[in-house]
């Protein structure tokens, strides 16, 4: 399990935990039944204080991506792979409201941003269906 | 757990059970300096408190007070329920102590530093410091003063270790050492507070360090604390706050909480030590218009307080 903590965007670091774990099983790559690493192997890791880890560790299992198992010991739950969809959605979400909020202090109304958002899935659309990266006209990519 | 027969001075208030330090109402003066200037602060037992600020602000005369080398002059320092200055023994036995630059006897040899080192301490654990003598691949025949600043750094961490202290004090442990040292200093904080119930003070002018290893951040400015609390806590009690004005101005509008200004003319950009519930309402009292608010991270909250005015009644 790969974490990478970053010092500088601001986000307090047992969030950091929490998200890239969350992202690791909603994508995957942290599949039902895995055990994460202990707190104490992690902290020395990551170095980070250990509390912080357990912190991480608690509200992950608040969430019900992990669960605590009786001979000590966290593992990704059944329920965390079932969340995967909703999880999928949620982050999608932050997204969205990020992009409204920016919509919204340029003054551009909803409406524009759905036609937005369609005009750019077809361009999308346009470059998969293009035959090769090395072979396409950059002209072509215009909407 | 504090002895039932520890000596407490008699005026001295019940020693809080749950406090591996408790610094109450501490002031030193050195000269016409005013070192320390009614410094309360509290380390809970199991817990990491990183110590931030400028050079000469007064951490390491705190540390000094901690590890019983002053003596209140004002006010009281408790470890572990003892005056580490009136009872140095038994409060010391418990701390294990490294400075930025640790005072160790050149002429010795590794192995004869740590068999001198182990005489003081009943709890000195042999087997764990030569397992950590192995792991920073100190060689036992070499001499300290031959040592290079990175392995004397090492050889001062192994004799702070070795005997398992229930409290780490560590005085800009860091300091000038390279990223592969300070990875071995900031692992040695990890490994001591993962064993339950043992406590670090360190302090540190790298705050992202601070900021991964510290339950609770204290910053120190002229003597006095600034503020005290979780990361969380801190943010919450700051804010960064940008204002326009209906006119172009040369002066930043009056908000009493603001700790630093950048800006010009109608906008204006302020790290106010206030929620940023409060700072909107200083804003509105200035008539101005708040257009951004956001969570200042440690290091903006850090060096507003720094640069900026001592807050009036901000120690907390």
């Amino acid at each position: 399990m790969h974490i990478h903590l970053s010092n500088s965007d601001g986000v307090p670091i047992y969030l950091q935990i929490v998200n890239q774990v969350r992202y690791l099983i909603t994508s995957g790559r942290l599949s039902e039944g895995e055990e994460l690493p202990p707190i104490r192997v992690l902290a020395e890791q990551l170095l980070v204080n250990p509390n912080t880890v357990a912190r991480a560790y608690r509200e992950l299992e608040v969430a019900g991506l992990v669960e605590k198992r009786r001979t000590a010991g966290t593992y990704v739950s059944g329920a965390g792979s079932r969340l995967a969809r909703r999880e999928r959605l949620r982050i999608l979400a932050e997204r969205v409201d990020a992009l409204l909020a920016e919509a919204r202090q340029m003054d551009v109304n909803l409406e524009q941003v759905v036609d937005l958002v369609r005009q750019r899935d077809s361009v999308m659309d346009r470059a998969a269906a293009a035959p090769s990266p090395g072979t396409r006209d950059a002209k072509g990519l215009v909407p | 757990m504090i002895a039932a027969e520890t000596r407490v001075p008699d005026d001295a208030p019940a020693p809080a059970q749950a406090n591996a330090v408790e610094v109450r109402h501490l002031s030193r003066r050195f000269g016409s300096k005013l070192a320390l200037d009614d410094v309360s602060l509290s380390v809970p037992a199991g817990t990491v408190l990183g110590l931030v600020g400028e050079n000469g602000a007064g951490k390491t005369t705190l540390i000094r007070h901690v590890l019983g080398l002053l003596k209140a002059e004002a006010g009281s320092v408790d470890v572990f329920g003892l005056d580490p200055a009136l009872d140095p023994v038994p409060v010391l036995s418990r701390i294990g102590y490294l400075s930025e630059e640790p005072d160790l006897p050149g002429w010795m040899r590794v192995h004869e530093l740590l068999r001198y080192v182990a005489a003081f301490y009943p709890t000195w654990d042999a087997d764990y410091a030569e397992r950590l003598r192995r792991d920073f691949a100190l060689d036992a025949t070499a001499k300290v003063k031959h040592l290079s600043k990175g392995q004397r750094a090492r050889a001062g961490l192994l004799a702070a270790l070795a005997y398992r202290p229930d409290l780490l004090l560590l005085d800009e442990p860091s300091s000038g050492l390279d990223p592969i040292v300070r990875r071995d200093i900031l692992g040695a904080i990890v490994r001591t507070i993962a064993d339950q119930g043992r406590t670090v003070l360190f302090s540190s002018h790298l705050l992202s360090e601070v900021e991964r290893m510290s339950d609770r951040i204290a910053m120190i400015k002229s003597g006095r604390v600034v503020f005290c609390g979780t990361l969380d806590g801190i943010r919450a009690r700051h804010c960064r706050i940008t204002l326009r004005l209906d006119e172009s101005r040369g002066r930043p509008p009056a908000l009493p909480s603001a700790l630093s200004w950048e800006g010009r003319g109608r906008e204006w950009t302020a790290v106010c030590a206030a929620s940023a519930d409060d700072a909107r309402i200083e804003a509105s009292r200035a008539a101005a218009q708040v257009v951004e608010e956001w969570t200042p991270d440690l290091d903006e909250i850090f060096i507003a307080h720094a640069g900026g005015k001592r807050p009036e009644g901000a120690a907390t």
